[in-house]
């Protein structure tokens, strides 16, 4: 893990250029989203659908500030907070049901806030979107350069993926894997397991938004196409293709993803089919995902190394 | 049918030309010799992948034709896959620019995905030849890189207004067109001339883009004289024929997606009569757009329509300037404006030369869809000269009013 | 005006008798399999896609518009068993991994599309002896639309005798209602969840073939549907075919009424009744079990 987090912070200079480089930013916001995402999904049992909504909204909300004038610090606190109190009402109104009760209700969600975002022309400007200029400039670094915006994103990553572990190994984590695991018992026991939802709901909520603020600094726009249903299943088949409820599997998720999209599309026409290919395949191989099969997989052949090993020492 | 085949053989030969495309050619140490990177935006995965193949189709076709070469240069051609998307189309600008190092980009095919690489594209300083149609690239919002040589969202709207009030005599109007900016933009224009003209607009329907059944709207339909669609992609086929299905015989007009010569083999009798205003017809009967024809027919065996004729005619601007340029793409600057001031008589869509602004003044087509020997075809009926992104208005006061909207200009009524 | 009415009225039955045919193959999955069969979509749009090809002659022999949606609607049906046997059989119960496999086919389903058929739209021909309008005064309803509320009937009232008075049915309904009971009592659940996952894949594709006509066959139909089929079968409610048919003529008098007269919710005019529903009550409107 310190070799991969070494080659993380060393990566703009090992790797072949700008382009490469600007794909390895979109892996760490994309992956920022799906660790969000898998905050309900993995560690919650809840299957949102409309996850690209919340995003869409933090990326409106800067673009909009920005464009009406403001700075960049309060667009970005202002999305945040706009973000997460979008993710409240979001809440609230999901957590009615679980299961594909909840599925459904944050499909209806994230397509309703995509309607919004081609109707409300008068803050969304409809499909035409909203461009921006420039990027903030946190502590006086100026942050329009692909490796310094890198840079600035894998500071941002690297806090999300300390905090989702934190909040793993914590009480609150805890409670919310056994609110997935055994809810009535939960129940049962005391726990409040709409309240451990729903502050599972806010802290996804501020990953989310964080990924949406800085995908529309990186692309410097937003349109609804962001917010379709697309979108949201996309940033799902990140989470689960990588392994639902582990750390590190949304971060491979998107990864994978990403890549597939947007490298290996340059050379292999049918990406679509591959890529679709590829998630079949993962399910053969890997139902749980990549991560935790990978990793089964390794230990499958080091107890058979260790076994073989031992075979071989037990002959006389 | 051979026509599965053809497209199968042309998805091999374009898996096999890209693979091959994005190989490194060694760069000879001469400077003139070393060759001419063309990019293309387009989306061949997704809804929007009718368009987008079809533009790849025109840029093959003449690459064909001119053995690869340009202005003396062999070219090297990139094709990027944006998935119909903004995020995607920045992200494959990107590539293209950083990564292949391309002298000029084509495309992108959408509007949204145009706006979301404007910016980009500037800062680049790499000169963008698109059909997208968005008005204000050319309009109140100008890049100085970009080139637009099919027509932008209202051009072709403004002559089909003049022609169905003046020739058709229509006088109450419905129009409807899919509810998102390059639908406004239509029927803005023909609005304003319409009404210009005498004419009335009674009423503006907005079904959203993905609409399975228009029969709502389409039983909104009376008391006029004329209904006015805009629809792109796959949608004119679907609401022509529900059109006709719900008993409506106005007659219907529309611009230059709704009655896309390449659409015509998919259209069914229920389209006869549709009257559309073009920036190309296939019907032109010019040395360059009978070559044109010959070549899609022999390599894709398709009539091409509006995109591949669009890009096709993006490469003969392309390659005329550079010409102008002496072959040189190092300065980008000098080749933008080398690329700004083409003027071409010999393309399928007849004489272009640009505005000030980087939009086509060029001819405009009315044609009427008709059935002739089994066949459906689009025979022109008039065409209209010299056609500006301003129409007959004074360009300063056309620029003081807003761009078209669902709102502007306002239904009277 | 109530020329208008009458046709937002007839044509909200007519669609969603459609939206009937399209739906009731998901609810059947989803309400004796629990697996939310993402793939329906694109099971849709393969049946319109083989459907066209085969009315449109583009094998050399054009076919009898009913026996081309016969033959598509068998020829998935297939496709749909492999899918089950294979893939799906795998994961009793995981749902992610069900939404990844199913999601992972309908990108490979929609590009394999996109290589065959190519981008262009493909018109369905009307089949001839359903050409033409009934007029009711000023009112005009096309006779195909009509045709479609009919067979909608007919595969309702077939799928309500085969799951009410055969033995298929009779274990369909153990199974919906209780999987492990139904294995205790020698029922082959396995068997039966492939039998009914084609026939749930054949439902999908003979209705991709029946709205060809009217919605035409194009790249891009799978995404467009498959909201819809959801939004029947929440608000109709799993496991229940009554809730499908209701639901799904209630969904058409929404689209058509709500499009018609709130034209600027048009974008939410059925996903604003869906969220209401699962709100006030999740099981849908004739659920027979929160899912």
């Amino acid at each position: 893990m310190a070799v991969g987090f070494l080659a993380l912070v060393a990566l703009p200079y090992w790797i072949p250029g700008i382009y490469y480089l600007n794909v390895a930013s979109q892996i760490l916001f994309y992956a920022i989203f799906a660790l969000g995402l898998n905050i309900l999904v993995g560690y919650g049992g809840l299957v949102s659908l409309g996850h690209a909504g919340l995003f869409g909204i933090a990326a409106y909300a800067t673009g909009y500030l920005l464009q009406s004038g403001f700075g960049h610090s309060f667009a970005i606190l202002s999305a945040l907070v706009l973000g997460m109190a979008s993710m409240a009402l979001y809440a609230v109104l999901s957590l009615r049901t679980t299961g594909i009760g909840f599925i459904m209700i944050t499909l209806a969600l994230g397509e309703i806030l995509w309607g919004l975002a081609y109707r409300w022309i008068s803050i969304t400007n409809g499909d035409n979107g909203i461009s921006l200029h420039g990027r903030p400039a946190p502590f006086g670094f100026d942050i329009n350069s692909a490796a310094s915006f890198y840079y600035t994103t894998l500071v941002v990553f690297l806090i999300a993926v300390v905090s989702v572990a934190i909040f793993v190994r914590s009480p609150l984590g805890a409670a919310l894997m056994g609110t997935r695991d055994q809810p009535r018992r939960m129940n049962a026991l005391g726990y409040h397991v709409w309240a451990i939802r729903f502050w599972a709901c806010m802290f996804s909520g501020l990953l989310t938004s964080a990924a949406g603020i800085l995908f529309v600094y990186y692309t410097q726009f937003i349109s609804p196409q962001t917010l379709a249903l697309t979108s949201s299943a996309e940033v799902l088949l990140m989470v689960i293709s990588g392994g639902a409820g582990t750390l590190f599997g949304p971060i491979v998720g998107a990864a994978l993803v990403v890549i597939v999209k947007n490298v290996v599309s340059g050379f292999i026409e049918r990406w679509n089919m591959l890529l679709g290919a590829i998630f079949v395949a993962i399910v053969i191989l890997m139902p749980e995902g990549l991560v935790p099969g990978t990793a089964r997989l390794w230990r499958l052949a080091w107890r058979k190394k260790m076994s073989t090993g031992a075979k071989a020492e037990a002959k006389p | 049918m051979s026509r599965k085949l053809t497209r199968r053989t042309f998805m091999a030969s374009t898996a096999v030309g890209a693979a091959a495309a994005s190989f490194r050619f060694p760069t000879p140490a001469i400077a003139q010799a070393a060759p001419f990177k063309l990019g293309l935006l387009t989306v061949k995965t997704g809804p929007l992948a009718q368009g987008g193949i079809q533009m790849e189709q025109g840029v093959q076709v003449f690459l064909k034709e001119k053995n690869n070469m340009m202005a003396g240069r062999k070219v090297e051609f990139f094709s990027a896959d944006t998935g119909g998307n903004p995020a995607g189309a920045k992200t494959k600008a990107q590539e293209l620019v950083e990564r292949d190092k391309v002298d000029v980009i084509l495309g992108p095919l959408a509007a949204f995905e145009l706006l979301a690489i404007t910016d980009y594209i500037a800062q680049a300083k790499t000169p963008l030849l698109s059909l997208a149609a968005a008005e204000d690239v050319t309009q109140r919002r100008p890049n100085p890189y970009f080139l637009r040589a099919s027509a932008c969202s209202s051009q072709a709207m403004h002559p089909m207004a003049d022609y169905a009030a003046k020739e058709m005599k229509l006088k109450n109007v419905i129009t409807i067109s899919e509810d998102f900016a390059f639908g406004y933009e239509q029927m803005g224009g023909f609005q304003q001339t319409f009404e210009d003209n005498g004419g009335k607009i009674l009423k503006k329907l907005w079904p959203p883009i993905v609409t399975p059944d228009y029969t709502p709207y389409l039983a909104q339909i009376a008391d006029c004289d004329g209904v006015c669609q805009g629809f792109a992609g796959s949608n004119p086929l679907r609401f022509m024929k529900q059109y006709a299905a719900a008993g409506l015989k106005f007659p219907v007009v529309t611009g230059e997606t709704g009655g896309d010569d390449a659409l015509l083999h998919a259209f069914g009798d229920e389209a006869i009569g549709l009257v559309s205003c073009c920036p190309y017809t296939a019907d032109l009967e010019n040395e360059s757009n009978k070559r044109f024809l010959a070549a899609m027919a022999k390599d894709y065996n398709v009539l091409p329509g509006f995109y591949a004729a669009g890009l096709y005619v993006n490469c003969q601007v392309v390659e005329a300037g550079l010409q102008k340029n002496g072959g040189k793409s190092d300065d980008k600057e000098k080749l933008m404006a080398a690329l700004r001031s083409v003027s071409l008589t010999e393309t399928p869509r007849g004489a272009i030369k640009f505005d000030h602004f980087g939009n086509v003044v060029g001819d405009f087509f009315i044609r009427k869809l008709e059935k002739t020997n089994g066949k459906l075809i689009n025979k022109t009926v008039k065409t209209y000269h010299n056609v500006s992104q301003f129409w007959t208005y004074d360009e300063k006061k056309f620029l003081q009013q807003p761009v078209y909207s669902r709102d502007f200009p306002p239904v009277k009524s | 005006m109530s020329t208008l009415w009458l046709v937002l009225a007839v044509n909200s039955v007519t669609f969603g008798g459609l939206l009937f045919l399209l739906s009731a193959g998901f609810s059947l999955i989803f309400g004796l399999m629990r697996i939310p069969n993402l793939t329906h979509g694109s099971l849709f749009m393969l049946g319109a896609y083989f459907g066209a090809t085969f009315v449109g002659g583009m094998l050399g022999i054009v076919f009898n518009f009913w026996i081309a949606a016969l033959i598509a609607a068998v020829v998935v049906a297939a496709l749909g068993a492999v899918l089950e046997r294979f893939l799906l059989r795998q994961l009793p119960g995981q749902q992610l991994a069900q939404v990844l496999v199913t999601l992972g086919v309908s990108f490979m389903a929609a590009d394999f599309c996109l290589m065959v058929w190519g981008g262009d739209p493909i018109s369905v021909a009307t089949p001839p002896s359903l050409v033409g309008f009934l007029r009711a005064g000023p009112a005009v309803f096309p006779l195909y639309r009509i045709a479609v509320i009919v067979i909608a009937v007919v595969v309702a009232i077939a799928l309500w005798l085969l799951l009410d008075r055969t033995r298929l049915g009779a274990m369909i309904r153990a199974g919906v209602d209780d999987p492990d009971m139904a294995r205790v009592v020698g029922i082959r659940v396995s068997q039966l969840f492939t039998i009914v996952f084609a026939l749930g894949a054949g439902l999908a594709a003979f209705a991709g073939i029946i709205g060809g006509p009217i919605l035409s066959v194009y790249p891009g139909l799978d995404q467009d549907m498959l909201p819809l089929a959801l939004v029947v079968v929440i608000l109709g409610g799993t496991g229940s075919l009554l809730g499908s048919f209701v639901g799904s003529i209630i969904i058409g008098f929404i689209y058509n009424f709500g499009q018609a007269m709130f034209p600027e919710l048009a974008y939410f005019v059925l996903f604003l009744p869906m969220l209401l529903v699962l709100i006030l009550r999740p099981q849908g409107l004739f659920g027979r079990f929160v899912p």
